[in-house]
């Protein structure tokens, strides 16, 4: 009788595989590659100003004061108008936002800050994402969070939904 | 037909949405180094980094803006004269062990090694007991 149950272990594994293949396929993936910069300092960069409206950004720029956002965005970049409302919504309540712009050009950056609002106080041209690799961002938008040392707080990949405002303001305050 | 043909033509000329960048690729994204040595080396590392823009692809295979991008830190870092393994290493402090396209043991991935090499001698082990077992019976009933 037992030899006969043991015949069926092989069936029943093959059951719980495909049940399990069965099951995974219907979970959402996470797509998301995660920066591993998290604690580390910001690498070194200076980056020219994406357009003439406002300065250039570098690593200097985020040393001293307070902790500042760290947003990589680009004129081309659907989810980014998305996220535009949210920018002005931290930038209201007092965070200053540092923009990178991804491959762009700065009529393009000077066209997309017109209709959209512009929160940054400064914007670097980033025209082949160096920086962007640097600090492990895989995408746009993203938003960092640098503490008043340079050193990475915090990653927000994707677009900011009005749900992710406060986070962001939670994990600033937290660097300071 | 011709309001056929004419829609055609017109879909031909259809611009694609506002999706990606417009900008030049980096000047090493597309043009491989002088040195064919040197190059060599950056295309057979290209091979092991994967795309993080399409991620079934390695740098080399991809045409995503970011892979190029990638290929012209690869290519620009060599020339610079770091080598291969300081390059993958440079991502990889970034990125984690996804940007790597090249099965590496490692804390997470061991068991991916490891459980193969245990079935096989698992099975190795029951089957050299169930065989020898069937030639004792055999020398027994003879």
């Amino acid at each position: 009788m037992s030899a006969r149950l043991y015949l069926w272990v092989p069936l029943a594994l093959f059951a719980f595989f495909a049940g399990l293949a069965a099951f995974m396929l219907t979970q959402e993936k996470n797509q998301f590659v995660e920066s591993t910069m998290i604690g580390q300092p910001l690498p070194d960069f200076a980056l020219d100003p994406a357009f003439t409206g406002l300065p250039g950004a570098s690593k200097a720029d985020f040393i001293g004061g307070q902790p500042r956002l760290l947003n990589i965005w680009a004129s081309w970049c659907l989810p980014c108008i998305a996220e535009a409302p949210q920018l002005e919504a931290l930038k209201a309540q007092g965070a200053e936002i540092i923009g990178i712009a991804i491959r762009d050009r700065p009529n393009d950056v000077a066209r997309f800050l017109a209709r959209h609002g512009n929160p940054y106080s400064r914007i670097g041209s980033d025209a082949i994402s160096e920086v962007q690799l640097a600090i492990g961002s895989s995408g746009v938008p993203e938003t960092f969070v640098i503490d008043a040392k340079g050193v990475i707080r915090y990653q927000h990949i994707g677009d900011i939904r009005p749900e992710h405002v406060p986070v962001l303001m939670a994990e600033l305050e937290k660097a300071r | 037909m011709i309001r056929a043909v004419a829609s055609l033509l017109l879909a031909m000329l259809a611009l694609p949405a506002l999706a990606q960048d417009s900008m030049p690729p980096a000047p090493y994204a597309y043009n491989q180094l002088d040195d064919p040595r040197l190059e060599a080396e950056a295309s057979a590392l290209m091979q092991t980094l994967r795309c993080l823009k399409c991620q079934s692809q390695s740098i080399a295979d991809s045409d995503a803006p970011m892979a190029g991008d990638m290929r012209h830190q690869v290519r620009s870092r060599i020339l610079a004269g770091e080598s291969p393994d300081a390059i993958r290493r440079w991502l990889v402090a970034r990125y984690g062990d996804y940007v790597s396209y090249e099965p590496e043991v490692s804390s997470t991935t061991w068991p991916l090694f490891a459980i193969p090499v245990l079935v096989i001698l698992i099975v190795a082990g029951v089957l050299l007991r169930r065989l020898g077992k069937r030639r004792n019976d055999a020398g027994e009933a003879a």
